[in-house]
């Protein structure tokens, strides 16, 4: 039974994407191409070279942080929608702490930013985790208010304060402390030809650490189990004896660590400096990541490196053919509605079959 | 700040947020959260361009928007009542198809993924310059602003009285609070949320319609944070028609206030940010406690 349950955990998504590829090929027939050709150049374009995978896992790096965030906060009950202001806080944090830091030795001032940029992301999620905590406020309304405040703060403080003197572009200066390798010079060394230029770097292994980290709190940790037992049954657990305030609140803090971790990646192994609105929605994938990830670390790593794949196929796509990267967009909308109907659908029936065994267990104890 | 000018923007600046903000309290009046009102106003937006550009006429584009809006509402309802999956994860996907679709389409259409060609927008309302004196003073009155800014003013009369004067608000109101009860006395709870659903999408398309019309051309991502603008002035307002209005006269002048002093050395960022924290004030119940309908977001 329980077996029968984990692969059909696996199967759902797995169809969900199988579906919108096949939704999204309809797209691209529609509009007179060969779907076939699309797909091949994307997944070309992704897999084709060396460049190409290093590319995806930079791409998939930042979807994991902002993946975990989501999934971490969903097993707790908690929908987590403000991934995106809680990563800009973070990000900001961390570059503030990457100038106040200059020339620090590297070993002290990485893991200080990487610190400042969990702490960041994890204080901007804990007042909503204390509005529901203290005033039972719903946490969503709370974080996409949330999202925008953080995004117009830094905007602020990049813009009016912090800007470099001199230039048109809002951005810090560079940030020179803590700046984390990139992996090309080490990868080609042990004779993977990674170019140079690609700009995956170090961050990945932070992105990885932090899989282990969120799986080992919610299946090995006292605090975890707490966290898993108010998600699925916030009743239950008060009864229990959890205290099912301060789990909430300490659910949000590490959420909203995990979505500042996104800094890790984008100020201080990419772009060493806090630029003006540079997310682009990374939060709100964050989302899509772990609904495809059905909420579990494992889960949200595949999901982030589908993303990942994606997005760096997409632009070969743009390039080469007439179809716009536009369409991943929609085939990982279509994706995310597939996968919530599956779900909905799967559960369903497992329920029914649940009910159909008891029914005959009954039957036959009678 | 109280200059005339700003004031006249304010409205034309509140109309989107008026036509989803309505659209929003239709929806979770009847039990269902409303997250996808961005993607609507975005979708409404795009398909009033892409109608008025083909058939010239800008109000067919509006009704365009009007179904465009009810389409993609119809998945969220399907999604979120028949299949009774999560509505804030089913808003969050309609966001991203609407976002993905749109711009996709943009490209398809008019070989730009960033905006459309200008199109036509709504003549204002009047009568004709030659019936005299009368027929300008009422022009200066009425053709003053797009024909949507009074139809969504008008809107707010209709909505409250709906809501709160006819049997079908009563309804509506009941499902939202306690589904049981309704379903007990007969009324189909599916076809009741359905219909605020729909309805939401109607009105949301209509704000996004305004949106585009009102700027003459589509461009990419427009709709820029308007649908949860719209559910904070939901919020605000109390889920009532004339509250919301109230909450969405105050959000657009914040949002005029904000494009007048840009430019100027003055922070507009912190301007921006007051109907958020509006919002968060109002949910913890520091200005009167903002009180969600009962049975929202449970399937049903």
């Amino acid at each position: 039974m329980v077996r029968w349950n984990r692969l059909a955990g696996v199967l759902s998504p797995l169809v969900a994407v199988a579906a919108a590829f096949l939704v999204g090929g309809l797209v691209v027939l529609a509009i007179g191409e060969s779907p076939i050709r699309i797909y091949a150049i994307l997944f070309r374009g992704a897999f084709g070279s060396v460049d190409g995978v290093g590319h995806v896992l930079f791409n998939a790096c930042p979807l994991i942080f902002a993946g975990l965030a989501v999934a971490f906060a969903f097993r707790a009950g908690l929908f987590n929608i403000g991934g995106e202001g809680q990563l800009y806080i973070g990000s900001f944090v961390c570059a503030w702490a990457g100038l106040a830091l200059v020339g620090v030795p590297a070993w002290i001032a990485i893991p200080l930013l990487i610190l400042a940029a969990a702490a960041g992301g994890g204080l901007w999620a804990s007042i909503p985790g204390v509005l529901k905590a203290r005033f039972g406020v719903h946490e969503v309304i709370n974080t996409i208010m949330m999202n925008f405040i953080a995004i117009g703060l830094t905007s602020y403080l990049v813009i009016n304060v912090f800007k470099e003197a001199g230039q048109m572009t809002p951005q810090t200066v560079e940030i020179t402390a803590g700046q984390l390798p990139r992996l090309a010079g080490p990868l080609r060394a042990i004779g993977i030809p990674l170019p140079l230029a690609n700009p995956l770097n170090a961050s990945i292994l932070i992105a990885l650490a932090a899989i282990w980290l969120a799986w080992f709190i919610l299946y090995r940790t006292t605090f975890g189990y707490e966290v898993r037992a108010v998600g699925l049954n916030p009743q239950a657990a008060e009864n229990a004896g959890i205290n099912v305030r301060r789990t909430i609140v300490l659910a949000m803090v590490v959420s909203g660590a995990f979505a500042g971790l996104v800094a890790t990646n984008e100020i201080m192994g990419f772009r060493h400096r806090f630029l003006d609105n540079f997310s682009s929605g990374l939060g709100f994938m964050g989302i899509a990541v772990a609904l495809l990830g059905k909420n579990t670390p494992v889960g949200v790593l595949f999901a982030a490196l589908l993303f990942g794949v994606l997005n760096t196929g997409a632009l070969e796509v743009d390039v080469f053919t007439d179809v716009p990267r536009e369409l991943i967009l929609v085939l990982q909308a279509v994706t995310i509605i597939l996968v919530v109907v599956g779900n909905e659908v799967l559960a369903r029936k497992l329920r029914a079959r649940e009910a159909r065994v008891a029914l005959e267990a009954a039957g036959e104890a009678s | 700040m109280f200059e005339l000018v700003v004031l006249d923007s304010a409205l034309r600046m509140a109309t989107p947020l008026i036509f989803a903000a309505l659209g929003g309290i239709f929806s979770e009046r009847s039990g269902v959260i409303n997250i996808a009102l961005e993607g609507i106003l975005l979708t409404g937006a795009f398909a009033s361009v892409v109608v008025t550009y083909y058939t010239g006429d800008p109000w067919a584009g509006a009704f365009a928007g009007v179904f465009a809006g009810m389409l993609i509402s119809l998945i969220h309802a399907i999604v979120s009542i028949v299949f009774r999956a999560d509505q804030i994860v089913s808003g969050v996907a309609i966001n991203l198809l609407a976002m993905g679709a749109t711009q996709f389409l943009t490209w398809i259409i008019w070989g730009s993924s960033a905006n459309s060609p200008p199109v036509q927008g709504m003549a204002h309302w009047g009568l004709p310059e030659s019936w005299g004196a009368i027929a300008r003073g009422v022009n200066a009155v009425i053709g003053h602003y797009p024909p949507l800014v009074y139809i969504a003013l008008a809107s707010v009369v209709v909505a409250q009285v709906v809501l709160f004067r006819t049997p079908f608000g009563l309804r509506l109101r009941a499902t939202g609070e306690h589904p049981e009860a309704v379903d007990t006395l007969g009324v189909s709870v599916v076809r009741m949320r359905f219909s605020g659903v729909l309805l939401s999408g109607a009105l949301a398309g209509l704000g996004g319609a305004f949106l585009a019309l009102n700027t003459h051309q589509f461009v990419k991502n427009m709709s820029a944070g308007r649908g949860y603008i719209a559910l904070a002035a939901m919020i605000f307002g109390k889920w009532n028609p004339i509250g919301a209005l109230g909450a969405c006269l105050l959000f657009g002048y914040a949002e005029a206030v904000q494009m007048g002093l840009q430019g100027r050395d003055v922070p507009t960022q912190f301007v921006q940010m007051i109907p958020y924290v509006l919002t968060m004030v109002a949910l913890v119940g520091v200005i009167g406690r903002a009180r969600p309908p009962a049975a929202i977001g449970k399937p049903y």
